[in-house]
């Protein structure tokens, strides 16, 4: 049945994507010249602000789970888990509301700062946005979302380190932080990594977030501040598709197709690297 | 002499390393609250606002300015997550129930790798595929209650399988092995004695599933559209869900645009407890379960 599920969702993808590869300008109003120069823009974007939030998210969540799982008192790190696991609970548009009514305002001044003290890294270049709807504020909004996942997984990882090469090591006198960085991180490496991998596929897939915050235009661009920015495939298929119409509709199936394509590689890319770790420890 | 100087330096920047480390372990927590505190303040100083009576029991319709409720998207979340629960669950209790029990070899490694890629499926790609499949159908430019529900089944599924195959496998072997010996055939003992047993857990996995796609928007942004009439029927005619409820009040704001705004954070407020209230729920059963098991 997956199985069948999971063919059916691509053959119907595929199938409904295929005028779009062929369209031109005349045949669907949202294209200029052709399908590719349409969605290379919408892929740089997507990349580009999954990258950013995983950027964002990466030393937080290790620092979250280590303080969950190695600092904080016992009874408190249970309450702690699942206040983050809460987090993960919160509806994608409550995120994409707060992120446009809240954290938008909030970080603006912060933007005009860099841009006039830093705006010499092209990074930060250009004339700061007004509005405060900038990549930088999606990847932050990103971050937060995937901040639970990436964590939970870390959490487990590092509880799961072996405890007598833990006690060994406080034994020879090693500090707090040495018996974390020589027993527990060289253990959970490889479940940060697929954890990392696995919030940047959430972050590619994520919508309602990116749609609301996100004020886009279709460009490829680096810097982060400006009011100009490159929109995600997920994004533009959500602001567009209710207008859509004849093979517009298409064109964006197919940019869903491609979407689905990145995701998918993603995701296998960490099961596989999952899978190898614990047939390592498993020999 | 110069020795014990140099270890006591030596001494004195391992621990100075320590402390940092745990400040900057503790500061990371800290900064992830921010979020979380600042998001439940908002939402719920913002969606007080709105959160009376008639927002519960009046529809969108005909309404311009301040006033109107949100009832017929309650309606709509209720109507589409019930369907789609009715889809994924057979189907994903099913497909554990082969992989614990029947699955052997390869296919069943294969059913394993694809249900995890399919955790993976970003909504809105689910959507689509639920859209594309109806066109088939239906034609362009179709807007039904059930195929948001078939999406959101979609994405259901792989997580209704993983969960209830975990407690599927925390049937003790014994228990298979005692119906077995009393002559019981497979599909029966399956049927009588490992589903009961496991019926805590399945409930508390089918209930976060539950709460998991609840949320969802995107999907049913273009699924199901959006509208600002009451709709029973999931098999004609747009129909609302809360969150597209709230995208729709903040993306197309009318006059006073305050009213819209609360409108968003009411129905947002109203979202997170429902979400937080099936994973108390789900969490309660979860512990009962593992009280009596004790």
């Amino acid at each position: 049945m997956i199985l069948v599920i999971l063919a059916a969702v691509a053959i119907f993808l595929i199938v409904q994507s295929i005028p779009a590869f062929v369209a031109t300008g005349e045949t669907a109003s949202v294209l200029t010249t052709n399908f590719w120069d349409y969605v290379g823009p919408l892929v740089f974007g997507t990349v580009w602000a999954a990258v950013l939030a995983l950027i964002i998210a990466l030393p937080l969540s290790i620092g979250i789970a280590l303080f969950i799982s190695h600092y904080a008192p016992r009874k408190l790190s249970q309450f702690l888990g699942y206040l983050i696991d809460l987090l993960s609970a919160v509806p994608s548009v409550v995120y994409g509301l707060w992120g446009i009514l809240v954290l938008a305002p909030a970080v603006r001044p912060l933007y005009v700062w860099l841009n006039e003290h830093a705006g010499w890294i092209p990074l930060f270049g250009g004339t700061a946005s007004g509005t405060g709807r900038t990549i930088l504020t999606a990847a932050i909004v990103l971050a937060v979302m995937i901040l639970p996942v990436m964590t939970a997984i870390s959490r487990e990882v590092f509880l799961q380190a072996p405890k007598l090469n833990e006690e060994a090591a406080l034994a020879l006198g090693a500090t707090r932080w040495e018996m974390i960085r020589l027993s527990v991180l060289p253990f959970a490496k490889p479940g940060i990594i697929s954890g990392a991998m696995l919030g940047l596929g959430r972050a590619l897939g994520e919508t309602m977030a990116v749609a609301m915050v996100l004020s886009a235009s279709g460009i490829v661009s680096f810097k982060l501040l400006t009011a100009d920015n490159p929109s995600t495939i997920a994004a533009n298929i959500a602001l567009t598709f209710p207008e859509a119409y004849g093979e517009n509709v298409n064109v964006l199936i197919a940019t869903g197709l491609i979407l689905f394509i990145v995701t998918f590689l993603v995701n296998a890319l960490a099961r596989w690297i999952v899978s190898r770790q614990t047939a390592r420890t498993g020999a | 002499m110069s020795l014990s100087a140099a270890s006591t330096a030596t001494t004195r920047r391992r621990k100075l390393t320590d402390r940092f480390v745990t400040a900057l372990v503790t500061a990371a927590f800290l900064v992830a609250l921010i979020p979380l505190v600042s998001l439940a303040i908002t939402v719920v100083s913002n969606g007080i606002a709105r959160f009376d009576p008639e927002f519960f029991s009046s529809s969108m319709r005909n309404v311009t300015g301040e006033g109107g409720g949100a009832l017929h998207a309650m309606i709509g979340t209720l109507l589409i997550t019930l369907a789609a629960t009715i889809i994924a669950v057979p189907l994903g209790l099913m497909t554990s129930i082969y992989l614990v029990e029947y699955g052997r070899g390869r296919l069943a490694k294969i059913i394993t790798f694809l249900v995890d890629v399919m955790t993976g499926i970003p909504s809105i790609v689910a959507g689509l595929f639920a859209y594309a499949a109806f066109v088939l159908i239906f034609g362009p430019g179709v807007r039904m209650g059930i195929i948001g529900a078939v999406a959101l089944a979609v994405l259901m599924i792989p997580v209704v399988v993983r969960s209830s195959e975990e407690m599927l496998r925390l049937v003790p072997g014994e228990l298979r092995e005692a119906s077995y010996a009393l002559g019981v055939p497979k599909w029966r003992t399956i049927l009588k004695v490992v589903l009961p047993t496991s019926m805590a857990g399945i409930t508390t996995g089918v209930m976060l599933a539950i709460a998991r796609v609840i949320g969802e928007t995107a999907p049913l942004l273009i699924t199901a559209g959006f509208t600002a009439s009451m709709n029973y029927n999931l098999f004609s005619d747009r129909m609302q869900s809360l969150p597209v409820y709230v995208y729709t009040q903040f993306a197309n704001q009318g006059n006073p645009a305050s009213a819209f705004i609360e409108r968003a954070w009411a129905a947002a407020l109203l979202l997170i407890l429902i979400v937080m209230a099936l994973n108390l729920v789900a969490r309660l059963i979860a512990r009962r379960f593992s009280a009596v098991s004790r």
